[in-house]
Parts: structure tokens; sequence; C-alpha cells
């Protein structure tokens, strides 16, 4: 079992690698780079603003509640820039990206290979981690970042719509206090995290594709695997990264 | 038709593959087969489905390696080569799958330029020259704007075939070409295998077992049963055969040699029983 | 792989849009500086010893209304004093020149602001007037030292030492 699970780690690391050394698709072939970009982050972006205001609006109000019995509504702004900017922005995200690109690529490379398209392209001389996965794998690394600060941007707006416009709290206040609260730090931290799982991501998705088993069963299963392990490893990574920063 | 036997041939061999043993797993799919592609001829590989044709087309383009034996093309032995190695020979192959594997977000044209995008730099007016060259080859030029998903099997196999011949490859390779085509798509394939192989002076090897297109056009033709070439030879020859094996696989006869049933228990106790104890391989 | 403008438009306003964001979040959040909209209303001057943790956007109120907020802070190196500029809205121009403001908290972990206490007199301030009665922040830490230090002093027949450490030596 523990084995097993060893294994597993190196397999996906040793692909990882094998990935990484077409790091250069970027410059050589910005064009799928960029295709890849869109594919991850372009097409994700409404359902990422939509759960962000949500995520936000549920802040304001959760936020609010939780703060007022200590009279400490002011703080609204602090509560919810720091839980968005180091938990719910990167996480929520994460879960998101998992579900709405992470199946895609997942069932595009699994397709691929089911198709012999992956086989076909390694016939012709041509590298499918060089010309598929690197691409996809680069565009969603760079794509997360970019979805969590978005995310957390509207997320903000929805826990000011709520706490000022609907609960009453100062603007002000709201602004002012996160402005002093809220560190460099913390902004950072949050970027960190939505990075390791842009990687961590991707990287499931891709993996999953491109080892699938070459059949509609097997492309369902790795499609459904790609949600589970990245939600895992999400939450993992989450937790250790989160003990790694508090204990600075 | 050429008279002279493989080892006649074996000097001018482009594929030689010697004592060959691959299996998955404990299931044995090849137990020591020997086989030979002449240049500039049509070889053929036939046999019943699951007998591991596609398998021996994984081992011969260096997809997988072999448990034993060897496999030598362009007269470097493949299973010692580094993935480097391997590639440099594929960019002297073609190979035509059997469903096609056209990559379905290209069109047709981008699809036949996707080798030479990745291995030439050509300025785009010679590129679509010679595009539209391969597909004018196969009678599909007025297609080049269409998405894969806009043809019909015939059409997309020699979209495929245009893309295995656009690097203008020494080796060509065939899974199954006939597969699932009307007969005018079938009479297209066949004709133009034949007319690549005298034109060009590509090697071929197609794996098929549609008996009467391979004798059309096959120069040498193997038979694979049981892990192991039972006969070969010209198809006059392999049609003369006495062998019941080849008899039965050239006639078409649904038991015999090669039997009909998958192993399997013993039909009445298994319709009869459970199921329970139904013996799992 | 062919051009597709709209692909690569619809990428490029992501980006754009996705470090927009980064940028907002790693300028606008952490420390001052932001201030949506124009300023409005008048601005009045108050030194205070210790302005705590308050901080620019901080609200000012009287009488528990909001009146306006904190505009500026700085140090002044001539007295050691803190100069908060408060902006005060317009329509509320009655305010007594001799007023106080006192630095509070809100709630028990609640932020600080500016409260105004009204004088008795019959001018106003303007634009750039000053209150000149001010209380300072109270700080935490303080009261708790200060609350240590007579506990201490209670038991010092015993002198235990955890206590005696934590009294300030100073006031
Ligand atoms: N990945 C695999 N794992 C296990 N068995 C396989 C695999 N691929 C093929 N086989 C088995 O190997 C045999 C040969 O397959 P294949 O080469 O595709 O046959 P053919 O092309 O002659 O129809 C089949 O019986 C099949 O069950
Ligand atoms: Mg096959």
């Amino acid at each position: 079992m523990i084995g097993d699970t060893l294994s597993r780690i190196g397999r996906v690391g040793i692909f990882l690698v094998r990935v990484l050394r077409h790091a250069g698709v970027v410059f050589t072939e910005p064009r799928a780079v960029v295709h890849q970009i869109y594919n991850a982050g372009a097409r994700s972006l409404v359902i990422i603003m939509l759960c962000g205001l949500f995520v936000g609006m549920v802040l304001g109000l959760q936020g609010y509640d939780l703060l007022q019995r200590f009279g400490s509504e002011d703080a609204l702004g602090v509560a919810a820039a720091l839980g968005l900017l180091k938990e719910l922005g990167p996480v929520v995200t994460a879960l998101l990206f998992a579900g709405r690109a992470g199946t895609s690529l997942t069932s595009e490379i699994g397709l691929m290979r089911a198709t012999d398209q992956l086989t076909a392209m390694e016939i012709m001389a041509v590298d499918p981690l060089r010309k598929v996965v690197a691409p996809r794998l680069i565009g969603g690394i760079i794509a997360m970042p970019l979805l969590v600060a978005v995310f957390n941007v509207i997320g903000l707006f929805g826990a000011q719509l709520i706490g000022v416009q609907v609960m009453g709290v100062d603007t002000g206040a709201f602004w002012s206090q996160m402005q002093g609260a809220v560190e460099l730090d913390d902004v950072n931290e949050g970027i960190v995290k939505s990075f390791c799982f842009g990687v961590a991501c991707s990287l499931v998705a891709v993996y999953e594709g491109y080892h699938a088993q070459p059949t509609a069963a097997g492309v369902g299963l790795a499609t459904t695997r790609t949600v589970v392990i990245s939600s895992v490893l999400t939450l993992l990574i989450d937790y250790i990264l989160t003990a790694a920063f508090l204990g600075r | 038709m050429p008279e002279e036997p493989a080892v006649a041939a074996s000097k001018e061999a482009v594929v030689r593959v010697r004592g060959l043993h691959y299996g998955f797993g404990s299931r044995k799919i090849f137990d020591g087969v020997d086989l030979e592609a002449a240049r500039g001829r049509v070889t053929a590989v036939m046999g019943p489905s699951g007998t591991g044709k596609t398998t021996l087309l994984r081992l011969i383009t260096g997809q997988v390696a072999p448990a034993a034996g060897s496999v030598e093309v362009f007269g470097r032995e493949v299973t010692t080569l580094d993935t480097a190695g391997v590639y440099s020979l594929r960019r002297r192959m073609g190979m035509l799958f059997q469903n096609g594997a056209l990559l379905t977000d290209l069109s047709v044209f981008e699809n036949v330029a996707f080798p030479v995008r990745a291995h030439a730099r050509l300025p785009e007016r010679v590129l679509r020259q010679l595009v539209l060259t391969k597909l004018h080859a196969v009678g599909l030029r007025g297609a080049a704007e269409l998405m894969p998903s806009e043809l019909s099997g015939g059409m997309a196999r020699r979209v495929a075939l245009a893309r295995a011949i656009v690097m203008d490859p020494d080796l060509l390779i065939y899974d199954e070409p006939f597969v699932g085509l009307d007969p005018v798509s079938m009479g297209v394939i066949v004709r133009l295998i034949r007319d690549l192989n005298d034109a060009l002076g590509i090697t071929s090897i197609v794996v098929s077992h549609d008996v009467r297109e391979l004798a059309s056009i096959a120069h040498h033709s193997y038979l694979l049963s049981g892990g192991k070439v039972v006969a070969h030879g010209t198809p006059a020859e392999l049609d003369a055969s006495p062998l019941p094996i080849v008899r039965q696989f050239m006639s078409g006869e649904s038991d015999g040699p090669v039997p009909f049933h998958y192993p399997a228990g013993d039909y009445h106790a298994d319709l009869l029983g459970d199921g329970k104890e139904r013996p799992r391989s | 792989m062919k051009p597709n403008r709209s692909l690569e438009i619809g990428t490029g306003l992501f980006v754009l849009l996705g470090f927009a964001a980064l940028a907002f979040l790693t300028t606008q959040l952490p420390g001052s500086g932001m201030r949506l909209g124009a300023a409005q209303g008048y601005k009045v001057l108050a030194k205070f010893d210790n302005v705590g943790d308050l901080k620019a956007g901080s609200p000012v109120s009287m009488s528990g209304v909001r009146i306006g907020r904190v505009e500026a802070i700085a140090f002044d190196a001539t007295d050691y004093r803190a100069e908060v500029t408060l902006r005060i809205e317009p329509q509320f121009d009655k305010i007594p020149d001799d007023s106080d403001a006192s630095i509070q908290t809100a709630g028990l972990l609640g932020g600080k602001y500016v409260g105004i206490g009204a004088g008795g007199s019959e001018t106003f301030l303007a634009d750039g007037g000053r209150i000149e009665f001010t209380q300072s922040a109270i700080v935490l830490e303080s009261l708790v030292n200060k609350f240590f230090a007579n506990f201490a002093d209670k038991g010092s027949s015993t002198g235990t030492a955890p206590a005696s450490d934590a009294a300030p030596t100073k006031e």
C-alpha cells in the first residue's frame, strides 16, 4: 500500500520532469500555450467570477454575523480579505479548476490516447509530451494564479456588497481596517498556494489523461480520478502550506 | 509477382524480425516470429484478429520492446536504440492506423501539414503546395478545409494516408487498411497502396485479413497464428498450400485449425451451472 | 496552427484581467493609500500623543454617527506627536471649535475611530481648523501592564518574579 503510493508519486514526479523538459514550448510554440491558457483560464472565467461573488457574499453574511457578536463588525473587511486571500480564493478556485478545466484536459488527452492520436504523433516522430502535454500543463499553471486573483477581487466585492451595502458596515472601516491588517505576506501566501495548486491540478489532469486506458470507460474513469485526486491533493497541499506559512 | 522466397531477399530487407518473443503478462502473443520486409516490395501480414498483428507493428515501430529476439529496421536494431534513435528511424516511416487517428482539433489540411511543420521549416507557400499535392494524390484536395469529424471513414483513412506519405517515407506501414470500407473506397485504397509502392518505390507492410485484396497487391505474405508464422510465400504459393490452417484462412471457413471459439470451459456445464465456478483466466 | 484572432484576444483579455486583479491585490490591500472616489467636505486637524492603530480611512463620529473619516496620519517631528487630518462631510458644518477629539475602539476587537465630543463655543470648525483638546488611544498593552504593576505592588511581600518582570519600570 505504502509502496504503491510511493511508486505512484515517483511516477508522477518523473512524468513532471519529462514534461517540463519541454518547457521551451512557451517560446517555440507560444500559440499552442496561448490556446491552452484560453482553454484552462478564459473559459473558466465566468464560473470563477460567479462562484467568487457568491463566496464573497456568504463571507459578508457569515463574517458579519460572527463579528457583530463581539461588536467588531468593522473588522469584516479584514476577515473577508484574509479568508479569501489565504484560503478560500486558492482552494475554491482549485476545486473549480479541477472540475472545469481539469476534467476537460483529462478527457481530451485520454480520447486522443484512445483514438491513437498520441501514438500517431509518436510514429510521426513528434513527442506528444511536447506537442500535447507540455502546452496544457504550462497553460494550466499560468492560468491558475490569474483565476485566483480574479476570484479574490470579485469575492472582496461580494463581501463588501453584503457587508457595507446590506448590513451597514462602514465603508471606510471596511477598507481601512483591511488595509491596516493585511500584509504583503498574506497576499504572497495566496499566490504561492495558487501556484502550487495550479501545478498539482494541471499535472494530475494531464497525467491521468495521458495514462488513461484507451477505452471509453477508461477515459471516464480517468476523468473521475482527476477530480478526486486533484481535490484531495489541493486540500492536503493547502494544509501543508498553511502550516509552513504559520510556522515561519 | 516475385518468385524468390523471403530468405533470398534478406540482403535487401528493410525490416528484419528474428526470434521475436512478446507477451502481455503471462499471456504469450509471439513465440519466436521470423519475418522480413524486402525493399520496394509490399509485404502482407495476415492472421485472424487477436493474433497480435497490431502488436507486431508496435514492435517494429519501437513503441514496445520485445521480451526476446531482434527487430531490425533500416539495418538498425530497434530494441537497443534510445528515444532519440527511435525517433530518427520513425522520420523515415509512415503509418496508417486502423481508424486513421487524425488529430481531431486540426483541419484536414493541418493534419497533413502536421509532420511537415514539426520537422521542417518550409515557407507557407511551399508547404501549401506539398500538402495539396499529397491530398490530390488521395483525391481529397477539395476536402482540405474540412474537419476530421466531417469525413466518412474512407475519407479519413485517405487523409491519414496523405499524412503518412507527406514526408516521403521509405517505409509505409498499414494497419488493417481495408476494414469497414465500402467496396469503392476499398478499391481506392488498394490502388493507392500499389501505386505508392510502384511509383515511389516505398517499402510497404500491410496488415490485414482480407485475403483477396492482399492477393492483388502483396509480393510476399506471412500468415501468423498462435504466436508463430505458420506459412509464408507469394499469394499464389499460399493459395496452393496444402496446410489445413492456410486452407482455412484463405478460403474463410469458420472452424478448423484456427478455432472459432476463444478457449472456454465445457459449454453445457457453463449454461447449466450457476456461473460461480466459471473458469477465469 | 492557424492564427485564431478571437481566441487570442480572449486570452489577452483574460491575462490582462488576471494581472489587473493581481496588481490590485498586491498593491491596494496591504498598507494604506487607496481611496475610491474624490474627497468631499472640509479638513480639520488634530494632534495626538498616540494614535494606536488608527488608520487612514477610519471613521470619525459624533455621538456614534459617522460624520467623516481620517484622511491622513503624519508624524510631526517638532513636537513628537501625531498629526491627524480628518475629513468631515460638508453637511456637518456646525461643530463647535472647542470640541474635543478622542481615539476610541469599536467593540472589543474592533478598529479604532475618532470620536468628537461637542464643545460649547458659538464659532464652528472650518476648513483647515484645528481641534485642540485631544485624548490619545488607550493602548491595551499598557493598561494590562499597569494592572499587573498594581497587582505586583500589592503582592510585593512575596515578590513573585514573573509579575515584577512584567511590571513597567517607567511611569
Ligand atoms: N494492452 C494490452 N494488454 C493486454 N493484452 C493486450 C493488450 N493489447 C493487446 N492485447 C492482446 O493481445 C492480442 C493481440 O492484439 P492485437 O495485436 O491488437 O491483435 P490484432 O491486431 O492481430 O487483432 C489480443 O488478443 C489482445 O487481447
Ligand atoms: Mg489490430
